[in-house]
């Protein structure tokens, strides 16, 4: 069961790890899309 | 003035066949401009309604009365003038927002998919899954544990070395806790809320909605590994032909010879490649909503080609808004995974339960001889062969 306990750790360390790396990279929809001020849609 | 009396009538009554062929000609005439009985009904019955009169009846701003004249602060639309100007996407709207879904910002279209959401999907889908396991229930009990049927020899083969294994259980680790969180998020409104209540639901569902959406990257890794491994041996073959037709020896007696993988075994794997793929596409087009869309594209490719037309359909919708797109998207992500799902049913209750020593393949790696002479024989020679090439250059 080694494969089992490494692939459970794996899983963990890869859930943790490309959300660290996603929260970090500024692509969430609020960075991409959020503007300071009132724009009109379609400007 | 009695003669003026009578000129007067005379001219009205002159007047109101004109007014009444104006109703005929125009049906919403007698509403003053508003929807009528037959628009409703079409609309309750899921027919085509000729809304242009709801879309110009948007008020005129410029119509509106001076600050300084009574009432003149109410301005010259009202409130549904304003709805229908949201609605139909000619109101002069400001928002923070920059994002494509910001452009629509009521979207009457999207009340089928919240239908079928609520509705059919939730009682299709747990009947499918319900179902396969009340089959699988069933068939254990008339069929029983598919025990090894001859002596076992005590010596073991190799059947998966440990990357193999490694790459299983991080396929099937995440597909659980993803199958799992998933349904939360699938029957959360209708099932858990109404049993928890909604402050319950929502520390569950946000815990829940992170580990799905963050866990599944796990499940993509795992599917890539998977597919190197094990995608030579499950080429179809002609073998699979031998084993379909003999129904794979679970029902009756005898085992078909089979190679590595037997063809249920090819079947499960590319349902998981292919269902699991699709899955993991469409869950990376919800992970970051409006910017991987999948589907209007399809359906352009598919009128195109005039696929819908040869079931007797209407050309599919294109374009789609931002919206749509995400509706799409999450019906065939939850659709395909509860397929998915109940295909892993069977295949977990055929690897431990239902079949004497075929957890150990997966468990230690190493299987009994006698399992792996009755259930892959073919593969059982080609391991021996090997072995001895391998003694004999040693």
């Amino acid at each position: 069961m080694k494969a089992f306990l490494i692939a459970l750790v794996a899983l963990v360390a890869i859930t943790i790890g490309t959300n660290q790396i996603l929260v970090h990279s500024g692509f969430s929809a609020e960075a991409t899309t959020a503007s300071a001020g009132n724009v009109r849609l379609g400007d | 003035m009695l003669r003026l009396f009578a000129v007067l009538a005379l001219i009205l009554a002159s007047l109101t066949p004109a007014l009444a062929q104006e109703a005929v000609g125009n049906p919403r005439a007698e509403t003053g401009g508003a929807q009528t009985l037959d628009d409703i009904l079409r609309r309750q019955s899921e027919q085509k309604v000729d809304d242009t009169f709801r879309r110009s009846a948007t008020g005129d701003p410029e119509a509106a009365a001076p600050i300084t004249a009574p009432l003149g602060t109410l301005g010259g639309q009202s409130d549904p003038e304003l709805w229908r100007g949201i609605r139909y996407d000619s109101a002069d709207m400001s928002t923070q927002s920059r994002g494509p879904a910001a452009t629509t910002l009521i979207q009457s279209g999207g009340m089928w998919w919240l239908k079928f959401r609520e509705g059919p999907l939730l009682t299709y889908g747990a009947g499918l899954l319900g179902g396969t396991l009340l089959l699988l229930a069933l068939f254990y009990l008339i069929r029983g544990r598919i025990r090894i049927e001859g002596e076992k020899t005590g010596r073991t083969i190799t059947r998966f070395n440990g990357m193999e294994r490694f790459g299983h259980w991080l396929l099937a680790s995440s597909f659980l806790i993803l199958g799992v969180t998933g349904l939360i998020s699938l029957f959360g409104r209708k099932v858990l809320i109404p049993a928890f209540g909604h402050e319950a639901f929502s520390t569950v569902a946000i815990g829940t909605k992170w580990i799905h959406n963050n866990i599944s990257w796990a499940f993509i890794v795992a599917l890539v590994i998977i597919f190197i491994f094990w995608v030579i041996h499950n080429l179809p073959d002609r073998t699979d032909l031998t084993w379909l037709a003999k129904g794979g020896g679970i029902i009756g007696s005898g085992h078909p010879p089979a190679k590595k993988f037997n063809a249920g075994q090819k079947m499960i794997f590319w349902s998981v490649i292919l269902l699991g793929g699709s899955i993991a596409a469409s869950g990376i087009s919800l992970l970051f909503p409006f910017e991987f869309n999948m589907f209007g594209g399809t359906f352009a490719m598919l009128n195109d080609w005039g696929v819908p037309g040869w079931f007797g359909l209407d050309p599919l919708a294109y374009p789609l808004s931002p919206q749509e797109e995400m509706q799409y998207a999450q019906l065939w992500h939850a659709i395909v995974s509860l397929v998915l799902t109940a295909i892993i049913f069977a295949h977990i209750y055929i690897g431990s339960v239902g079949m004497e020593g075929a957890f150990d393949a997966m468990g230690t790696g190493e299987v009994e001889e006698q399992w792996a002479r009755e259930h892959h024989s073919l593969w059982v020679e080609e391991v021996q062969e090997a072995e001895m090439k391998h003694g004999k250059e040693a």
